[in-house]
């Protein structure tokens, strides 16, 4: 391995420094980036480093398999009749849930990668400052749309059907991945504010776990404790699965939605200037 | 480049950063003559990259005011961000993408559009002999293929003032060598080069200007010539054909200079430290007379430089520890032992 290294090394070609000189000679510099266009550059970015590590996909892939088939068979029989019942009650559910804590990643891959030498090239460059923090989650966005698709394929082959047509579900589908965008800003903050990927990745999952079980994921809240159901009925996890599930139906839950599009607002507001904030002390 | 005034490309008054109780930057006051490499120079931790990462709008000084072309590196960082590029072991290229991809994201945050871009990072590739490896993540390059890509990070709009933080740390005579026509080439085209370096040759090769910086402060600045001056005196150099003349000649030097002749761990080298500055007429005649006395004693020399002391000499002169020795307690300085050695 050292000896390609070194062979690589000595038989580096020249630096060419007339050409170079050249090339230094053209100083107009373009106009800056609009913070659209420098968004869009880094969510590319996000997607380049997808297309070089391949197995970064296995959470969006293989885990939404998973817990749709586990979930399908393990409460199945017990809470619906069937598995086959069951399944069009759960998969919309399911797949909020499982978007939702796919998102903790952001903040796992935000803490690792602030490290490393490019973060400082980034930040001394004269673009729009949470552009790069958008782009991260542009193409987090995408992966949150790659396990939708797949988990509505397992929920297919099961049984599922959507009412709501292709319509509900794309509409499903587009609200969850624009709410799970605008909870993201959660684990950009702490990406930057913890330390190490392990603590991100215990914090992430003290919050993820209350926050997707604690709803109407699995079970209709009725049966809760009145305490209980006072927490469930306002969980923003809660009114996006009913959003989504509505849509699904081919309802249109006009006023989950909008509580969804709250939290989601409420979201950004609070936790983008914090990540920002941190992301310029760094 | 219209903006190009007379005015220095950086100015800093009193520059302060603190970590905790460390005071990595204590009161830096710095004047970077435009279209020049400025050399700063220091060892490990003495501060210097600390002070780059302010000027570069990285971090936020603490006391004290920089400019850079007359900007204000808090409150008009975006303007100061426009002009500067800057290339260190921590502002580098994303690893897991290639050399082209590497460029054309950066060109494309810089404002370039698509073609353009690619047109640019294929040229710059180009100029930097890595179209090989263009097409191959970074993390798989060799350590002068990584500075190159780096530099070529920096310049994919020439800026007016590039910042290189230790450029050829880690890296082979050879690769370093190449660096340095990198930054020759650069500098060439107008741009100023803030170059920080624990080498002191590399300052020697490329800086007009050097500033010396210990412990977060500057402790001496100047042109070369300047701060070799303040030392003293200089030395002769000088390599024989035949080892087994040099106690002879080390004798006859000795006599003759009236000197303190240092043999070299290379057999045939020698060098005399003169008593007096290498710039006056006394010395270069004293040398004159040392090398009739060996050319009479039938002494054949190789190589002759009547030289001012190196840089080495010099940081060891002014600190009163050398560059290799990691900085322990911060009294060291006050240390009986070494004011002795210095």
């Amino acid at each position: 391995m050292s000896t390609t290294t070194t062979t690589e090394s000595s038989e580096l070609a020249p630096v060419r420094t007339d050409s170079l000189a050249d090339l230094l000679v053209a100083k107009e510099r373009p106009p800056r980036p609009s913070a659209w266009s420098a968004s869009l550059t880094f969510g590319w970015r996000a997607i380049l480093k997808i297309k070089h590590v391949p197995e970064q996909l296995f959470d969006v892939t293989a885990f939404p398999i998973m817990m749709v088939l586990m979930y399908t068979y393990l409460f199945g029989g017990a809470l619906a009749g069937s598995p086959k019942e069951y399944i069009q009650f759960l998969l919309p559910g399911i797949l909020v849930m499982s978007v939702v804590m796919i998102t903790m990643y952001t903040g796992v891959s935000v803490n690792t990668d602030i490290e490393k030498g490019v973060f400082d090239r980034f930040r001394s460059l004269p673009i729009w400052r949470p552009s790069t923090m958008v782009g991260y989650l542009l193409g987090d966005a995408l992966r949150y749309t790659l396990a939708s698709l797949v988990m509505l394929t397992v929920g297919m082959i099961l049984g599922y059907r959507a009412d709501g047509g292709v319509v509900g579900v794309l509409a499903g589908i587009a609200l969850l991945v624009l709410f799970s965008f605008a909870f993201s800003w959660i684990w950009t903050m702490f990406g930057l504010l913890l330390r190490t990927e392990k603590s991100v990745m215990g914090v992430s999952m003290m919050v993820i776990f209350p926050l997707t079980f604690l709803s109407n994921v699995f079970v209709d809240p009725r049966t809760m404790p009145g305490w209980l159901q006072a927490f469930v009925n306002n969980s923003p996890v809660t009114h996006l699965a009913s959003a989504v599930r509505g849509l699904m139906a081919g309802d249109w839950p006009a006023d989950e939605i909008a509580w969804t599009l709250g939290w989601a607002g409420l979201f950004v507001v609070v936790f983008g200037p914090i990540t920002m904030r941190l992301y310029n002390r760094k | 480049m219209s903006t190009q005034s007379s005015g220095p490309a950086i100015e800093t008054v009193g520059l302060v950063k603190t970590f905790g109780e460390t005071r990595a930057v204590d009161g830096v006051d710095l004047t970077v003559p435009a279209g020049t490499v400025y050399g700063v120079l220091g060892p490990n931790g003495a501060g210097k990259t600390t002070t780059v990462k302010m000027l570069a709008t990285l971090l936020r000084p603490d006391g004290g005011e920089a400019r850079v072309f007359g900007h204000d590196v808090v409150r008009e960082a975006d303007e100061v961000r426009g002009r500067v590029s800057l290339t260190g072991q921590y502002a580098s290229v994303d690893e897991d993408l290639t050399g082209t991809e590497n460029l054309v994201l950066l060109a494309r945050l810089l404002g370039h559009r698509k073609p353009a871009a690619r047109t640019r990072a294929a040229q710059l590739l180009e100029a930097f002999g890595l179209t090989e490896a263009a097409g191959k993540q970074v993390k798989h390059y060799s350590g002068g293929m990584r500075r190159r890509i780096d530099i070529a990070a920096s310049i994919l709009s020439t800026p007016d003032l590039l910042f290189l933080d230790e450029p050829t740390t880690g890296l082979d005579p050879r690769s370093r060598n190449q660096v340095w026509d990198i930054v020759r080439a650069v500098v060439a085209q107008g741009t100023t080069v803030l170059l920080t370096t624990q080498y002191l040759d590399e300052a020697d090769q490329l800086a007009s200007r050097i500033a010396v910086i210990d412990r977060g402060k500057v402790i001496a600045e100047g042109t070369k010539g300047e701060l070799k001056a303040s030392v003293g005196a200089g030395s002769v150099h000088l390599r024989l054909r035949d080892a087994d003349r040099r106690p002879l000649a080390a004798d006859l030097l000795r006599r003759a200079l009236d000197a303190q002749v240092q043999t070299e761990p290379d057999p045939v080298a020698l060098t005399a430290r003169l008593t007096t500055a290498a710039s006056d007429d006394t010395a270069a005649e004293q040398a004159a007379r040392a090398l009739n006395e060996l050319a009479r004693a039938g002494i054949t020399v190789d190589n002759f430089s009547l030289g001012q002391p190196s840089l080495d000499e010099v940081f060891l002169a002014l600190t009163g520890h050398d560059t290799q020795q990691p900085q322990s307690g911060s009294d060291n300085a006050h240390d009986p032992k070494d004011e002795v050695a210095a």
